[in-house]
Formats: structure tokens, sequence, C-alpha cells
């Protein structure tokens, strides 16, 4: 017999947890580096004429009382000036934020504007309560049809692994400070429709055993051997994804690369917990639910 | 060896191929290309109620009026002014060189007020009909002509009559445009602002006058401009993301499955196309998460045909002929090639209803793209698959990746 997984499962419950548990301290603790999408605010992405440091673009800004501004230099800067520049401040109005452009114009000289963005307060809380919303319907409707094509067990095991998923890319999302915009909440929604595919894909193998299985074969054994059958897939199908999201991180453009980390990081937490908890989830469910069936006959040969 | 079956096999290929290498640039070129790529603004405003004036439909609807003539003053190629929901308004302004401008000329409140003496608003920008400038020999200058509407002339009237003597003022946007003191009563419903040093000065404030009649209170919520030299940056990047991600799928499948990957590396050129067509006939806008989208979902579109191989391989190492086992793989993937998509399907139906702007153009490729691999990896891949088996070249299953 193959490697058993189900077997070593209360050790994959934990790893499980170790990565958990620091994202989530992390979450209660520093929070999310949220993006203006959800806080409001202005945002600058200028590219200068010449190189400038954080410490012209901070005395600039301090003019109008912006200093405690978010100021960065574009990834790859290790020399301390870059003439990119992105500037992250408080929601600036139309004529506000011609002040500062031209401010900068003055004192830093000629710039090409990336990005210039302003998002109100509402519009930020809004997209939060959508994400919400939309997280919770898509878990509905996923239980809804795993249920209907499957059984509430498998619905509720799947499930739990895309929550554990979710929390994976949350927490380290907060442990490394990336900043979180609206594409995020849409790599959120990917990764819940993707990673239930590999549960989906190894939950129709153990289904199709159940109908052969043998009366001899323990749950356990029958579910190793399901995993085992899919797990070529299992791995060459994250693969491929994988290839284009990293594709994407290291060669698509500025604006995606958040994006495409946290599918990086949900695709393969995905396929791990499909293999390694939603599975054991299920068996163990499964188990529970086998003993309480026994119990009261025991008792009642007694 | 089967000559017949061998171009069965043949011909679709190298169309598709042929077809590809044609086409498909010129037709990804062809989608129309949203604010991130192609550079531009995009501004939400949001009706709020004064005690003046009250959010209606009619309001809204006014208002959207007075901004497709703002935005037509523009000249812009392709600008898009649409409502959504109640109280909002989207504009977007494609390739607009000066944003900041155009934002201005936009977002101007432009409200505008008749003021008694005592500081009481007796009449707003809604009462008037009109406003030109000309040259007036008898006032040695400038002046803007204004016409009320019936209603306005009627309020204009009485407040003359009350204010004989007395001086009344023209506010804007709390800026005091004049000052003048009414000499008689005017009923005509017509009326001249004086005092403007030039004919150019006239105009400006005949603008504002004119599109000052905004019935209600807009605000600015969101802005965002993308400048060219990004948005040029932006398609070149996702063109290199794309090509290296379509290379890495096509020698990973090639590798693994042999002649299936092959087969599975066609339909998968075959998807792109079909998808590129089918946005273009949609008249979705590409947008750089849509290219996102798109690239994600060529490594899912490979997915199905990973699934059938590795069960054709289980079934022929169990004993079954290539056919056979070719045949199984389809059969017995099916269910589970349905169920995982349509789970993807239902993530991308929640974003397109619940997300909003450059999100939306994500849902909509990721959707169609999972529906459209559904018909690529089976049906293109089964016949394709089915030719070449029958043109007897290859009876090792190794070759074909088993």
């Amino acid at each position: 017999m193959k490697f058993n997984i189900i077997g070593k499962r209360y050790w994959w419950f934990l790893l499980s947890a170790l990565i958990m548990v620091p994202g989530l301290i992390s979450l209660a603790f520093q929070g999310f580096n949220l993006g203006i999408d959800f806080t409001g605010g202005t945002l600058l992405d200028l590219r200068f004429s010449k190189a400038v440091t954080v410490a012209e673009v901070r005395d600039v800004l301090h003019q109008y009382n912006l200093e405690g501004s978010t100021i960065q230099l574009a990834t790859g800067a290790d020399t301390g000036s870059s003439s990119d520049v992105f500037i992250r401040t408080k929601v600036l109005d139309e004529s506000e934020r011609v002040t500062v452009l031209s401010g900068f114009q003055e004192k830093l000289g000629a710039f090409d504007v990336l990005r210039v963005e302003k998002v109100g307060a509402t519009i930020g809380s809004e997209l939060t309560r959508q994400a919400v919303i939309a997280l919770v319907i898509s878990w509905v409707l996923m239980i809804i049809y795993i249920t209907y094509r499957f059984e509430f067990t498998f619905a509720v095991s799947a499930i739990a692994a895309l929550v554990h998923d979710i929390i994976v890319v949350l927490g380290l999302f907060s442990l490394l400070q990336r900043e979180i915009d609206a594409s995020f909440v849409a790599a959120i929604l990917t990764i819940v429709g993707y990673s239930i595919n590999d549960t989906i894909v190894i939950f129709d193998r153990v289904r199709e055993n159940l109908k052969t299985h043998r009366k001899s074969e323990s749950f356990q054994e029958l579910v190793n051997r399901s995993i085992w059958q899919t797990m070529t897939r299992s791995i060459y199908t994250v693969l491929t994804v994988l290839f284009c999201a990293i594709a994407l991180y290291y060669f698509g453009g500025e604006t995606t690369k958040n994006f495409a980390l946290a599918l990086i990081i949900g695709f393969t937490s995905g396929a791990y917990s499909s293999i390694f908890n939603a599975s054991p989830i299920w068996v163990t469910w499964k188990e529970w639910q086998e003993r309480r069936r026994l119990q009261p006959k025991a008792k009642g040969a007694n | 060896m089967r000559w017949g079956n061998l171009a069965k096999f043949l011909v679709p290929v190298i169309a598709i191929l042929v077809v590809f290498g044609l086409y498909a640039s010129p037709l990804a070129y062809s989608i129309k290309q949203g604010l991130d790529l192609q550079g531009g603004t995009h501004v939400v405003m949001e009706a709020v109620d004064t005690p003046e004036a009250k959010v209606d439909e009619d309001a809204i609807q006014r208002a959207v009026q007075i901004m497709e003539r703002r935005v037509n003053s523009l000249g812009l190629t392709e600008p898009i002014i649409q409502r959504q929901g109640d109280r909002r308004i989207i504009i977007e302004l494609p390739g607009v060189k000066d944003a900041e401008g155009a934002i201005a000329i936009i977002g101007k409140t432009a409200l505008l007020e008749f003021k008694d003496e005592a500081g009481n608003t007796v009449m707003t920008g809604n009462d008037l009909t009109d406003a030109k400038e000309r040259l007036d020999q008898n006032h040695s200058g400038a002046v803007v002509d204004i016409t009320f509407s019936d209603q306005g002339g009627k309020k204009f009237a009485d407040l003359t009559a009350k204010n004989v003597g007395k001086r009344i003022a023209i506010v804007l946007d709390n800026e005091m445009l004049t000052n003048p003191t009414v000499q008689e009563a005017i009923p005509s419903g017509k009326a001249q602002i004086t005092g403007s040093r030039s004919l150019d000065e006239a105009h400006n404030l005949a603008i504002l006058l004119r599109s000052g009649s905004l019935p209600v209170k807009l605000n600015i919520i969101e802005t965002r401009t993308v400048g060219p030299t990004l948005g040029q940056d932006s398609k070149e990047k996702s063109e290199i993301a794309f090509l290296i991600s379509i290379v890495a799928i096509v020698v990973f499948m090639l590798l693994f499955y042999r002649m299936s990957g092959l087969v599975a590396n066609i339909a998968l050129v075959l998807y792109v196309l079909v998808l590129l067509f089918c946005m273009k006939m949609l008249n979705a806008t590409l947008t750089l998460p849509g290219i996102a989208g798109i690239i994600l979902s060529m490594g899912m579109a490979v997915d199905a045909n990973v699934l059938i191989f590795e069960r054709f391989k289980e079934e022929y190492r169990a004993g079954k002929t290539l056919r056979a086992a070719m045949d199984a793989g389809f059969s017995r993937a099916f269910n589970t090639i349905i169920d995982s998509h349509l789970t993807t399907l239902i993530a991308a139906a929640v974003l397109f209803f619940l997300g909003s702007g450059t999100i939306k153009g994500f849902a909509i490729t990721l959707g169609v793209g999972t529906i459209l691999s559904l018909f690529t990896a089976i049906t293109i891949t089964r016949s394709l698959m089915k030719a070449l088996m029958n043109a007897n070249i290859f009876k090792s299953g190794k070759i074909f990746g088993a």
C-alpha cells in the first residue's frame, strides 16, 4: 500500500494549524495593509523625469500637511532613489490634488502620470461589504451544489478546506503586509472556485469507489486509495495553473502583481488542503457517524 | 496506416494552427480595451440631497444629460456616460490627455443662486434656460444675456419688484459673480449680467451659467486615471505573461502526454481563439484583470484534458485497448469535469453580479472561458483523438502518454 495519507491525518491538521495560527495572530494584531479601494483615499503613481528620494517627496507633501502619507519607490530600487514613486494619502478633493501635483512639478521637476486614483470613503466600505457578501453567497451556492451532487458531509468537508485556504491567504497577506485592493477580492473568489475543483475530483473518485467497495475495506483505506488514484492529476493541474499565476506575477503588469501572488498562495494551499484536509475531515466525520450508528446496537446486544 | 483518418486529423489541426497564426493577434487587438490598458479616466459621481433639491429620477436624468453635454465638449472619441443604481453616474473618458482639466469640467458644481439683500436664496440655476455672451456697445464691454424659464421668469419678476433700489447678488459656487442694483422690476423673463472684462470671460461665464443648472448637487466620489505610459506597459507585460504561460503549458503537456498532449495543445490554441472571438462578439471590454482571467483559464482549460488522459492511462494499464481506454477515459472523466467546472462557474457568476468595473471583466473572461473550455477540451479533443487513433500510425500506449 502506498503512503498512508489518511492515517497521518492529525499531523496534517497540525501542519495546517501551524500555517494558519501565525497568520491569524498577525490578522488580530496588525491587520491588513488596506489599499484605498477599502479605506478611501488618494493614490498618486508618478514617474519623474529624474530619480527622487523618499525624503524629497515627503518634503513636498509636508507643505500640504500630508507628510504622514505612505510613500514607496518602485520595486527593485536599492539605491534609495527612483523615478517611479507611489504615494497614498487621505482623500484629496479635486482642487487639493491639482495643487499637490503642481507642487511636485515645481519642486521635483516634470513627471508622467502613471496612475492617479481617488476613492471616497463610502465606496471603500461598500467594497468590504460586497466582498463579504460575495464570499458567503459563493460558499452557500457551493454547499448546495455539492450537497445536491454528493452529500452534505462532502460539502461541509470541502468548504472547511476552502476556509482553510482563505485563512492561509489572508494570514500571509497580513504577515507580509502586502497591499489589498479590489482585485484581491477577485483573487479570493477565484481561489474559492478553483481549489474546490481539486476537492471535487477526489470526492468524485471516493464516490465512485464507494459503489464498488468491499465491506472489508475501511473508509480510511478507500479514501487513501482514491487520493492516490487522483494524485498525478492533482499535481499536474495545480502545476499548469501555477505556471500561469507565476508568469503573471513575474512578467505581468504592476497592478496585477498582488493579485497573482494571492493566486499562487491560494492555489498551492488549495491543492494541499484538498488532499490533506478535505478528505481526512470527511473520513473523520464518516467514522464518527459509523460509531454512533453502531453504538446503540452494541448496547442492545448487552 | 489509413490515409483518410490521418487527413481527418491533420486537416483540422493545420487549419486551427494557420487561423491562430494569422488571426489571433489582430483579433485580440480588435477587442475594445479598458481604461487600464489604453489609458484614460474613470469618474463616479453621486447625487446628494440638499435643502434646495432632493434627488429624484427626473433630476438624475437631467443631470445625465448635462454631463453628456459637458463630456461632449471635451471632444473625445468614445466617452461613456451611464447610470449606476439610483444616484450614481459613471463617466469614462478613454484617451483623455488632460485628465485633471477634464475632471474639473465634469465636476464643476456650478450651483448658481440669486440672493436678495438679506442673503436668502430666491432662485437657482434651475430657473435658467439659456445664457449667451455678446459684445454690448452701450455698456462698452461684454455682457451675458440670460433667459429664464416660465417659472423662473415669474420668480425673477417678483424678486426685482420687491427689491427696487436694493442690490441682489448672483452667486456661483458661493462666489459672487455680480452684485447689481435693481433699477426696476423686470417681468420679461430676460436679464443681462454686465461687468465681464472680455468676451472670453463672458463666454466662460455663459457656459457656467448654462451648465450651472444642475438640478441636484453631484459629488465626485471616485476617480481613476491611468496614464498612457502605464497602459502601454501593462499591455506589453500582459502579452509576455500570456506567451510564457501558453508555452509553459504546451511544453508541459507534450512532455507528460506526448501525442495526447499535442492534441490537448491544439484544443488549447482553438480555445484561446474562440474565447477571443466570443469576447469580440459579446462586445466585451478587455481589462488587465480580464487578461489575467484569460491566462488563468488556459491553465484550467487543460485541466479537463489532464483528467481525461489520467483516466485513459489507468484504463489502458488495466488492460483495455487504446481506443477502448480512450473512450472510457472520456466517459468516466465527464462527470468529474462537469462538477469541477460548475463550481468555478459559480464563483465567476457571483463575481460578475457583485463585482464592479474591472472585476466584472475578469468574471466575464473566467466564466466564458470555463464554458468554452468544456467544449474544446471534450468535443474537439475527442474527435481529434479518435481520428488519430483510427489512423493507426501509433500503436503503442507510450506514444499517447500511457
